[in-house]
């Protein structure tokens, strides 16, 4: 692991390795979408808004990936100082913010014509929007550690301290309150019929292939920055 | 070593109790009861509404209140380099910063428990709801006093901390909120031993977290 930690061979590893996830999950998303929308009957109960689901169901579930990502890069950063993986964790924040954002306005959507209400306080629910603040959260506290020349352990450990917390947050409110179904997929079964799951698994794995090349564009550009930053100082140096 | 910890303790509530440049506890104590008071201008001074909803706007006014001597918790002794003169002696950042929460909240604590008494009074609560929402303070300010810990000592190094120590401290103390505010809606104990043990969790949690963030704040 600790080969990667080179931003050499990270950077000759990602320049092709970027361009490959991105058109991949594009093209596996969009045709799972298009698969999604052309040949899967609708829904007996749900009718069409059925459909909503498979953009909702893998953005919700790259949502609560994506503080994962955060969380084991900053344990990584903090236990073995790999620079890396602090640049993987602030690359994870804002595509993992917008996967909420875009779970919790999927599922408003839906909700309107199924629950008949645009939000309900219902505990699923409210655990995405929670989260969505904690990435909030995370986002600005990591900006300011870069703009002020902070340790980019600061950021690191408040993404170890939420994930700690997000279990926590998310039984709290489940207990506090819940409309929503309980989760139909769970590892070994699914009371989704194969005509439907297929589809929605191309679709999470066309979206998990965006958010993975999306994290490395971002690691590269924050990366770019970073020896920019570091060219400029030596050529000032040299000047002076 | 036995004799640092309370010598330390000793030192900390004195320090964070004195008004002056830190503020001392009085400053929020008033905003929560400024909260309080600012609520039924809010909703109209209906008694059954201030009755039914006051014990959750009591609640909303600590966590608010919490938020605010956060910016004097911990940079004033991080400025200072009291954190580097304490290691020195051998007193680690995580003893440091049990010692700091455990004051914090005796600063804090308390007096906002006394506080209550006069806002339940202003919104009209009964008395078994003051009785839930004493102890419910009781079993959540100490967690919410460990989010606090937390976050001022991720926040010490940075400046303009207060508007982002309360959006970090927020989405935190979300559990505390639901389990103490959600005893006064059943109103039994339940939520509260609930939210005993979450708070329980966070201080168990919190002197790892912040004195990581204490030692991180030396490099830079």
């Amino acid at each position: 692991m600790h080969g990667f930690a080179n931003p050499k061979r990270f950077l000759a590893l990602a320049s092709w390795l970027t361009p490959l996830l991105l058109v991949s999950g594009l093209v596996t998303a969009g045709g799972a979408l298009v698969w999604g929308m052309t040949s899967v009957p609708p829904d007996r109960l749900m009718g069409e808004t059925v459909r909503i689901l498979f953009v909702h169901v893998p953005t919700a579930w790259l949502g609560m990936g994506g503080w994962t990502a955060i969380a084991v890069s900053s344990a990584v950063f903090l236990i073995w100082r790999h620079p890396l993986a602090a640049l993987a964790a602030r690359a994870a924040a804002v595509p993992g913010a917008v996967f909420t954002a875009i779970c919790l306005a999927t599922g408003s959507i839906w909700g309107r014509p199924t629950w008949g209400t645009w939000w309900e306080w219902d505990g699923r629910l409210t655990s995405m929007l929670v989260l969505l603040f904690l990435y909030f959260g995370y986002i600005a506290l990591a900006q300011a550690a870069e703009r002020e020349g902070v340790s980019q352990r600061i950021p690191a450990i408040f993404g170890l301290v939420g994930a700690i917390n997000i279990p926590i947050i998310n039984r709290s409110v489940v207990w506090w309150n819940s409309l929503h179904q309980p989760p139909s997929i769970t590892v070994g079964k699914s009371a989704i019929d194969p005509e439907f799951l297929v589809p929605l698994l191309v679709a999470v794995i066309g979206f998990s292939l965006l958010f993975g090349g999306v994290v490395l564009a971002r690691m590269r550009a924050l990366l770019a920055d970073v020896q920019a930053e570091a060219r400029l100082r030596r050529k000032a140096l040299e000047a002076a | 070593m036995t004799g640092v910890v309370p010598a330390l303790l000793w030192r900390d509530v004195r320090t964070l109790l004195a008004g002056g440049a830190r503020g001392g506890p009085m400053l929020p104590l008033l905003f929560f009861l400024a909260v309080a008071m600012l609520f039924p201008f809010a909703v109209g001074p209906d008694p059954k509404v201030l009755a039914r909803t006051g014990g959750g706007v009591v609640w909303i006014a600590a966590l608010l209140a919490a938020i605010l001597p956060l910016d004097r918790l911990v940079t004033p002794d991080l400025e200072l380099g009291t954190f580097d003169q304490l290691a020195l002696r051998g007193i680690s950042e995580e003893l440091a910063m049990a010692v700091r929460l455990v004051a914090h909240w005796l600063s804090f604590g308390p007096l906002l428990l006394l506080a209550t008494l006069p806002a339940a009074a202003l919104l009209g609560l009964e008395g078994e709801t003051v009785r839930l929402l004493l102890l419910g303070l009781v079993a959540g300010t100490p967690g919410l006093a460990a989010i606090g810990t937390i976050i001022a000592a991720l926040t010490a190094s940075l400046r303009g901390g207060a508007a982002l120590a309360g959006l970090l401290l927020v989405p935190l103390a979300v559990p505390i909120l639901i389990f103490g505010a959600g005893s006064l809606a059943r109103g039994d104990t339940t939520g509260i031993a609930l939210a005993g043990a979450i708070s329980l969790a966070l201080v168990g949690m919190a002197p790892f977290a912040a004195g990581a963030a204490i030692r991180s704040a030396r490099e830079h």
